[in-house]
């Protein structure tokens, strides 16, 4: 995809609340829109959350409200594509507030780069992702550790990727993860047998958005 | 009279959903409006307007599958 500006910084807002950080997206994405602020990753875990993209149905999930409060789950409509997923501390997400400058503002193409950082980001661990073919977002031994969604406006990118990283992941067995039946779901943590130090793989995450960034440029130019 | 189709989308994606409309008929419509919000499996997307006139048809409603090309719009 071409058109990815490589001037790009990183913006970390630690824990947040989700409705907190989607006010701050929303905002940075206006001011991008108006060339305010340049191109940026907004980085942040979430406090416990289930969100529901525009694909997405409460049908896919399975517990009461009273349940989910009771265990510190709150519950987000939000304009995403893509079905119902769950967020919560030792999640890594990341939302690339892009301006998509290029003729051909391949919107999907974005979804693939996404796809791209968290191959990349897995393989700093040493570990290769797997595409499942048909399915979306970031797969290791047949399950899913990382899920992608965006919301496009003005041809400013919203939302993006969730990389699961220590979170506990029981809470996606309340939902059914991107409405697909059957997806079951990793972390680092279990795959490596070990806790992941977050500052260490926020800083992975970031190298990785700069390098697939620089290779899709190169890539355009080839 | 204009018609608003759905652009091409990317090698592979071939169809969307209509999620809601920004305008309704009647309305006036600008150039680089953005009529209505489309899903497809992971993205959501406005589709902008490329002319001005009058909303005159929503020819493709709220929950719709629409195909590349398809007439989402009739504008005049």
């Amino acid at each position: 995809m071409s058109g990815l500006n490589n001037q790009m910084r990183t913006i970390d807002l630690g824990l947040t609340d989700f409705s907190r950080a989607y006010a701050f997206q929303k905002d940075l994405a206006e001011r991008v829109y108006r060339g305010e602020a340049e191109n940026t990753v907004i980085m942040t875990e979430h406090r416990p959350v289930i969100t529901i993209g525009r694909r997405g149905s409460g049908d896919n999930i399975f517990k009461s409200k009273e349940f989910l409060r009771s265990r510190g789950i709150d519950i987000f409509e939000t304009d995403r594509g893509g079905d119902v997923t769950y967020h919560g501390p030792g999640q890594l997400v990341a939302y690339p507030v892009f301006k998509l400058e290029s003729e051909a503002r391949d919107i999907h193409g974005f979804l693939r780069f996404l796809e791209e950082v968290g191959g990349n980001f897995l393989a700093r661990y040493g570990f290769t992702p797997r595409k499942i073919p048909g399915l979306r977002g970031v797969w290791f031994g047949g399950r899913k550790i990382g899920s992608i969604g965006i919301g496009v406006k003005k041809w400013v990118t919203r939302h993006g990727i969730a990389l699961n990283v220590n979170v506990d992941l029981e809470p996606f067995s309340f939902i059914r993860p991107c409405g697909i039946e059957g997806i079951q779901v990793t972390s680092l943590k279990d795959i490596l047998g070990l806790e992941v130090d977050m500052r260490d793989a926020k800083s992975k995450l970031e190298l990785s958005f700069d390098e697939v960034s620089l290779l899709v440029e190169a890539g355009s130019k080839a | 009279m204009i018609e608003f189709r759905l652009p091409e989308l990317t090698e592979g994606v071939n169809e969307a959903v209509v999620s809601f409309w920004h305008f309704k008929e009647g309305d006036s419509v600008q150039d680089g409006d953005e009529l209505v919000e489309m899903a497809t499996d992971k993205a959501a997307f406005n589709v902008p307007l490329k002319a001005s006139g009058v909303l005159k048809e929503i020819r493709a409603k709220e929950g719709d599958t629409v195909k590349v090309g398809d007439i989402l719009a009739i504008i005049e």
